[in-house]
């Protein structure tokens, strides 16, 4: 049956959503300009009423589409595309922002919250901010209106609720039957169902959402001629938005770091610029607006920042959404048609923000004073001006397919492509900034907090700075030690920019948390990224392939030589040495949906159902029982898990997983995910590149059969076997046998080198025809068959075929220190929450004083 | 000169260096027969060439040859001009490989084969997908 009720509800939200966005857009348009108190208050009643009407729309959409998606209404083309029926909750809940509209709404979303919370706290503002607040909702509910403009066939928008069918007019099946519904969707890729999935994209859409405040509060400084009382509300909510946005980035690098397989955690990819360049920008934008806050400087510096920020995040949605970037990201987007109406989002913002600066330009106050060179506005200006240059580096190459497309409007042709090499492109010059920030960061902490001159600043900086040359000398020497000598000279410039800052930034802290340790966030903040400087560079720098090749034997002379370097063949159970490790592959493992474990693919049998598995023997992980023999249970079956044991002096240290995933939904590709053993000198970083294939484990050799009785031992490629039971069996596959059928289950016992396995062939006569159900050690390679029963002399003959026993080729890499970017990532947060606090104090004591 | 003025200067100057080396640094689209005629000149960079998986007549994909194992393949691309070139690749053929519209190889010729260091894909919009069938 179709439930055409909860699409046409959710349809109805949509549209009021965008209506309620205008009618509030026009009300507070009205507050700010009426000048007349009591309607005045009137407009801005209608605005508050407005907005939370718009709030209850945006949620009545989440409501319905949630409700379509977790009760499977596959009508639906969003819930049959982005989901299917095996999803568990958390799942489907990230289902929700897999696809475009999705997305659109959780950034929807976001504004509302953040709106609310705006209405709550500062009245003051709250005309002029609400009003850019509803344009930007009508702006995005458009995105997702899905309607069709009468008369000029002009459509707007693509709805989250369209049906399967609509979407799918020309397919055949919904000709034949118009009401057709399919029977399962076809879910989320299973490359994305990892826990980032569901935090991820939150947070980012979290950090977009939260540029638009400082934007809406710098507009409405200008439109109101408040020139420079908006940078106090501003302040709070830029520090926090600078906080989650770089939080959400990072959240993409360490999911591609464990996850993805890229073998790193930043590619330079245009995705990823498009969120890097508007963050450094923020935090440009907040540097000036600090300093504004204490020396008068900076004001027009800060609004043209606080404007780039949120104009380059909608640049980036332009960039990522259009498709313009197909030609030259690895992520591909599909298009939506949306083009005109984001190049319109775009534009519209882009103009109105220099529209309001040329007006009102000549009355934003500036000081006409030169700052000298031993004044800290100097300082922060020229650190700025770093991370503003940072930022134009980055997005100039990203922006080549737009140039290209520029140019192919105005009738010429451009075949300028990104740099092939994105990574080592981007890093020689990111590199160089990078450490321009560190040393800045070091030397404008002093000048912030005192005031210097030349004798003074010999004097605070040559106790830093003996240290810093003393961690360095110290960081040099491990490179030595570690890595046999440094790699390349610009990783010595970063290593001290890192050190200098760290211990600058740490002389200014303990000063400051003698005396007010509420004003350290940013000293905090900047240790943090001198952390992640040195953090960056051991671990890209010094990262190298530990799984060399040590047998002297190719694994394949069809592979590259490269290949046959980097890489280490591994058959089951025979340990080789890699990284001062013995290791040992152990067997193929797969994961239970509803348990935490790992169990072997020897002990579960397969059903029809491709993700239900039945119990051969009772499953223990990590002396825990999770199932007793013969129940039956769900597996991820996608996903495979290569067991490999790490032992050092026949002591184990450690199990890793890699995970290799066959992605059915994209082409039956072969996805292989690392697994990580973390220390805090080095992590080791394993993938498989190469597991046997399917048709490996089926080349058995010729057949062996030997004669045997119960409970006699015998030999199968050299496994002592015994044939343990016989067992007469009514049933197969879960179906009846007929009174006349027979078929009897041996249960044979197989001594491996580590643990015992079962075999249980299966032999069947059914309307007098002789059928066997041969049974698969995968781990020993080997296969039985029960071929026949002698009942006169009691004995069985039993098959054995034996294969090339499994193997993996793994490959492994030394990423040391990596974990001091992690930990630098999280001391920055620190920092920008210490800071956040504290603007936020200021803000509610003046609000106090009622000054706002 | 004040010094807002030499900081402008400096800015300007970095700025400009910064296209400039990113107009030096930048890879090209260009046909198979450019490409070639540029690595048998001595030029070495790499570049893009953007194309189509060549099908048969009933739409399927023809030419993809699979190196030892899962880790190597090859495939035919056919470019803007028409002209067929088999690409060779060193890793395993990426997800929704054989559904793509268009796929973009960065690489450069060696001899007669162009090698492949990467490949993007640009793949047809969910929207044009008309396979559906009862059984799914």
């Amino acid at each position: 049956m179709m439930h055409y009720l909860v699409g046409d509800l959710g349809h109805f939200f949509v549209i009021t959503s965008f209506i309620t966005a205008l009618a509030t857009f026009f009300s507070y348009y009205k507050a700010t300009t009426t000048s007349a108190l009591d309607k005045k208050e009137g407009w801005l009643q209608n605005g508050r009423i407005g907005f939370y009407l718009h709030g209850i729309s945006v949620m009545g959409i989440v409501v319905t589409l949630f409700i379509i998606i977790s009760n499977h209404y596959f009508e639906y083309h969003y819930a049959y595309n982005h989901s299917d029926k095996n999803l568990p909750t958390h799942y489907l809940i990230s289902t929700f922002w897999n696809g475009q509209e999705g997305s659109f709404l959780l950034w929807m979303f976001w504004h509302v919250v953040l709106g609310i919370v705006l209405i709550h706290t500062n009245r003051y503002w709250e005309a002029p901010v609400m009003a850019v607040f509803a344009l930007v909702q009508a702006f995005l509910a458009s995105m997702i209106l899905g309607v069709v403009l009468p008369g000029i066939e002009l459509k707007i928008g693509s709805s989250p609720f369209i049906l399967l069918r609509d979407v799918l007019a020309d397919a055949p099946i919904f000709k034949a039957q118009p009401d057709f519904i399919p029977e399962d969707g076809n879910g989320l890729n299973p490359l994305l169902q990892n826990y980032w999935m569901v935090i991820h994209p939150p947070t980012l859409f979290l950090g977009f959402a939260s540029t638009l405040i400082p934007f809406s509060f710098a507009i409405a400084g200008l439109w109101q001629k408040k020139y420079s009382e908006w940078v106090r509300p501003a302040l709070p909510w830029a520090i926090f938005s600078g906080a989650i946005l770089g939080l959400g980035i990072l959240m993409g690098g360490y999911w591609a770091y464990e996850t993805l397989n890229f073998g790193g955690y930043w590619n330079w990819d245009p995705v990823e610029n498009a969120v890097y360049v508007p963050w450094l920008i923020l935090v440009a934008a907040i540097h000036t607006m600090i300093t504004y806050k204490n020396s008068e400087t900076a004001l027009k510096a800060s609004i043209i920042l606080v404007f780039a920020v949120f104009i380059l995040i909608l640049y980036s949605t332009f960039l990522t959404r259009s498709g313009v970037l197909g030609d030259a990201s690895v992520h591909s987007f599909t298009d939506l048609g949306l083009n005109g109406q984001l190049l319109l989002y775009l534009g519209f913002f882009t103009l109105a923000a220099i529209v309001f600066s040329i007006v009102r330009w000549k009355h934003i106050p500036s000081s006409e004073k030169e700052t000298s060179t031993y004044s800290r506005e100097f300082w922060i200006f020229i650190g700025v001006t770093t991370l503003c240059l940072m930022g134009f580096q980055v997005i100039i190459p990203t922006s080549i397919p737009v140039w290209n497309q520029i140019v192919g409007l105005f009738g010429g042709s451009s075949s300028l492509a990104p740099p092939a090499d994105q990574i080592s492109y981007y890093s020689k010059f990111q590199l160089w900034f990078a450490v321009a920030l560190g040393l800045l960061s070091a030397v404008g902490q002093f000048f912030w907090w005192k005031k210097m001159d030349k004798e003074q600043l010999k004097k605070e900086l040559l106790t830093p700075f003996i240290i810093t040359l003393l961690v360095f000398a110290g960081i040099v020497q491990i490179t030595i030690l570690q890595f046999g000598g440094v790699k390349n000279p610009s990783y010595l410039a970063i290593a001290f920019a890192g050190a200098f800052t760290i211990v600058a930034n740490a002389k200014i802290l303990f000063s400051l948390l003698k005396k007010s340790p509420g004003l350290s966030g940013g000293a905090v903040a900047h240790i943090g990224i001198g952390m992640m400087l040195i953090g960056i560079m051991f671990s890209s720098g010094y990262s190298k392939v530990v799984s060399l090749n040590n047998t002297g034997m190719l694994i394949s002379k069809e592979l590259t030589e490269e290949f046959n370097r980097d890489n280490l063949l591994l058959f089951i159970h025979e340990p080789r040495t890699m990284a001062g490790y013995d290791i040992e592959y152990l067997g193929e493992r797969v994961e239970p949906r509803n348990k935490h474990g790992y169990i072997s693919k020897n002990d579960i049998t397969p059903t029809f159902n491709p993700l239900k598995v039945v119990a051969k023997k009772d499953i223990d992980y990590k002396g825990k029982r999770l199932y007793s023999a013969k129940d039956t249970f769900e597996i991820y079956n996608e996903n495979t898990y290569y067991e490999v044991e790490f032992r050092k002096n026949g002591k184990t240290e450690f199990v890793l997983f890699p995970r290799v995933q066959i992605n059915e939904q994209m082409g039956n590709g072969f996805v292989a995910s690392p697994d990580i053993s973390h220390a805090f000198t080095k992590d080791l970083y394993t993938h498989v590149t190469l597991p046997i294939s399917d048709e490996g484990k089926e080349d058995f050799e010729k057949m062996e059969e030997v004669r045997v009785r119960m409970n006699q031992e015998f030999f199968a490629n050299d496994y002592v076997s015994v044939l343990q039971e016989i067992n007469r069996i009514f049933e197969l596959d879960g179906i009846a046998l007929a009174e006349n059928d027979v078929a009897v289950k041996a249960k044979i016992l197989v001594k491996g080198e580590r643990t015992d396995y079962v075999a249980e062939p299966t032999f069947i006569i059914r309307e007098k025809l002789v059928g066997r159900v041969a049974d698969h050690i995968n781990d020993l390679g080997l296969r039985f068959t029960l071929i026949n029963i002698h009942p006169e002399t009691n004995e069985f003959t039993v098959g054995i075929e034996a294969r090339q026993k499994d193997w993996i080729v793994l490959k492994a890499l030394e990423k040391p220190y990596v974990n001091l970017l992690w930990l630098g990532t999280l001391v920055v947060m620190l920092g920008f929450s210490m800071a956040m606090i504290r603007r936020f104090r200021e803000f509610h004591l003046m609000k106090k004083k009622g000054l706002e | 000169m004040k010094k807002s003025h030499i900081l402008i200067i400096v800015v300007i100057a970095v700025a400009i260096g910064i296209i400039v080396s990113t107009a030096g640094d930048a890879s090209t689209y260009v046909t198979f027969d450019e490409a070639y005629s540029m690595a048998t000149s001595g030029n070495d960079n790499s570049i893009h060439v953007v194309g189509e998986l060549k099908k048969d007549d009933a739409g399927r994909v023809v030419g993809i040859q699979t190196g030892a194992d899962m880790v190597s393949f090859s495939f035919v691309l056919v470019d803007d001009n028409g002209k067929e070139q088999v690409v060779k690749y060193k890793e395993p053929m990426p997800t929704d490989f054989t559904k793509s519209e268009k796929v973009v190889v960065i690489g450069k010729y060696k001899g007669d084969s162009f090698n492949a260091e990467k490949i993007l894909l640009k793949c047809p919009s969910k929207y044009q997908e008309t396979e559906l069938t009862a059984g799914t």
